[in-house]
């Protein structure tokens, strides 16, 4: 077991590694010096040719890009990812402020999607091709489709703006919170809920299920204990996955409840070609977003005997 | 076989739901724009912000535009948009997939490593950064929702090409000396034909979702454009004082979103029969 996890947090490195060449890579693509893009030192305005050269060879800009590169990634091991062109400061500084709030968002919404996602899942395969069924379909299917911003909407509508029950703006108390995490977290039931109920009917239909309705557990039982225990690898993908799409679609839900996240702060820096911040930002999430695939990749272990360490 | 195909999708109510929503809207797109009596981008300043009345169906937005006329013009783009940036995103993800299954050893390698890579990026973080590379605006949406559509059908084109490689009728087909681009032309991509307009349809929707959340962000197709995100955009600021000028737009995403995925999921099982009690 060990080995696998020590294995698994190795295989890491190489995805990490190539996640951060493509971050590294984005601001040598884009036509235009990086020196500009970079360091916001503004070509031909301000800057005389003779300094714009100084400067690029002060910061290492014409170096080897291999070189370039090393430097970069050792700062940013170090935690520095040099200063955003727009607010000035250390870009670590303004990520570590605006990621606790994206990361509340997030994991309370997988955590409540999950939830209610796995127990819609369970009834409607315990009630395959009945009413109850047929409703967590339909239920699900629209929370699947129902964009998050129209229902962060239609929430800061009716129960802020309407009945004046709930605050809109920031993320100062748990009051706050309720509407962005009802929101991700009902647009996380409608996957989670989908996946529970067909990989629950896949395992329904096998035999040792069969052998323990002989041998006359109760159904409560054989679905709790024997089927979803068994069903619960695709779903735990779900739940990976869909958390790693709350990291990055916090944004669309930060702009509504005008939430200093993580997304936002991601969205301001594209508008205003925060080059830096851009790297930072993206890079952070990807990484987050790859770490919690690993964990999930662990659990598989925990949750199932079956799946092989080697 | 095509008549039983059709028989098993007209079959399941919803998927017909779907699908008569999803010709309103083409048709919506195709000849729409000519019924209109007003213009998407015209100001009338006599009738900013009023809710839904006979004259305006679903209200008049901060500029006292119609927005029906603009969810009716809108419908051409967001469509457009999706099915450009979704069909250019298949092509490439084929023939990806293609080399990645059919040739396999490092060009396979090669491949699914990039493949991998960009699935790092979760959901709409790799819009974003197409966006940030290219900038705004409807071109580089498209080029987004296209790099986004890559890696799923990739991966599912790799997976097909891999289990059937091995199958007798390639075998009696390479004895015959046929080429491997005539091999994989004539016979391994018309198998896996059906799995990949599954795919498509379904990515349509997820295309719906990712270019209007774009716009929605300030990153995608700009204002004054009737896109139904760009929309939203500014509407969301008057949420209080006229609601209508968001709800409207955002039904719209819905109901196309919603309605790629239910005939999706029809033409899946209706494909593919064996599938029928998943999902």
């Amino acid at each position: 077991m060990l080995k696998y996890v020590i294995k698994r947090i190795l295989q890491l490195i190489p995805t990490l590694f190539l996640v951060s060449i493509v971050v590294f890579g984005m601001v040598r693509i884009i036509p235009g010096e990086p020196i500009t893009l970079l360091y916001g030192i503004s070509e031909g305005g301000g800057a005389s040719q003779e300094y714009m050269d100084k400067m690029k060879e002060e910061l290492g800009l014409n170096d080897p890009l291999p070189v370039q590169y090393g430097n970069w990634i050792a700062g940013v091991l170090k935690g520095d990812m040099g200063t955003s062109l727009l607010t000035h400061k250390a870009i670590t500084d303004e990520l570590g402020n605006r990621y606790k709030y994206t990361l509340i968002l997030a994991v309370w919404g997988t955590l409540v999607g999950s939830v209610i996602g796995v127990i819609c899942g369970i009834l409607a395969a315990a009630h395959h091709n009945r009413a109850g069924d047929n409703i967590v379909m339909v239920i699900s299917m629209i929370a699947v489709s129902v964009p998050s911003f129209f229902l962060a909407m239609l929430l800061k509508l009716i129960f802020c703006l309407n009945l004046g029950l709930l605050p809109s703006m920031g993320l100062k108390s748990w009051q706050h919170a309720i509407l962005p995490v009802a929101t991700l977290g009902l647009g996380a039931v409608g996957l989670i809920a989908r996946t529970t109920r067909s990989s629950m009917l896949d395992v329904i239909n096998q035999d040792y299920i069969r052998t323990a309705r002989a041998y006359g557990f109760s159904k409560v039982r054989i679905v709790l204990s024997y089927a979803f225990k068994n069903a619960l690898i695709p779903v735990l993908t779900a739940i990976g996955l869909r958390f790693g799409s709350l990291l990055a679609g916090a944004a669309l839900v930060e702009a509504i409840f005008s939430i200093n996240g993580i997304g936002s702060f991601l969205v301001n820096s594209v508008n205003g070609r925060d080059y830096p911040a851009i790297q930072g930002t993206v890079l952070v999430l990807a990484a987050s977003f790859v770490l919690v695939n690993t964990l999930v990749d662990i659990l598989y272990g925990l949750v199932d005997p079956r799946v092989k360490y080697e | 076989m095509k008549s039983s195909v059709a028989k098993r999708f007209f079959k399941r109510k919803v998927s017909i739901i779907g699908l008569v929503i999803l010709l309103t809207f083409f048709a919506m797109a195709l000849i729409g724009p000519y019924l209109c009596p007003y213009d998407p981008l015209e100001q009338n300043r006599a009738v900013i912000s009023q809710g839904p009345s006979l004259e305006h169906l679903f209200g008049t937005d901060y500029l006292g535009r119609d927005c029906f006329t603009r969810i009716v013009y809108g419908a051409r783009v967001s469509l457009m948009i999706s099915f450009t940036g979704v069909l250019s995103g298949c092509l490439i993800g084929v023939i990806l997939g293609v080399f990645a299954g059919y040739f396999g050893g490092w060009v396979d390698v090669v491949i699914s490593r990039m493949m991998d890579v960009m699935l790092a990026f979760p959901g709409l973080l790799l819009a974003i950064v197409i966006v940030a590379i290219l900038g705004n605006g409807t071109q580089n949406t498209i080029v987004a929702i296209a790099v986004f559509a890559v890696p799923s059908i990739a991966r599912m084109v790799r997976g097909v090409v891999i289990s059937n490689k091995d199958a007798q009728y390639i075998g009696a087909a390479k004895v015959m000396g046929e080429s491997d681009l005539r091999i994989v032309f004539t016979h391994i991509i018309p198998n896996s034909v059906s799995q990949i307009i599954v795919n498509v349809t379904l990515n349509l929707g997820t295309a719906i979702l990712t270019s209007s959340s774009l716009s929605f962000l300030g990153l995608g197709v700009q204002p004054p454009s009737p896109e139904w995100g760009a929309m939203l955009n500014k509407a969301k600021d008057v949420l209080s004082r006229n609601p209508w000028e968001a709800f409207f737009p955002a039904l719209a995403i819905t109901l196309v979103v919603m309605s790629f995925s239910l005939v999706g999921d029809g033409l899946r099982d209706a494909l593919d029969p064996k599938l029928k009690n998943v999902s």
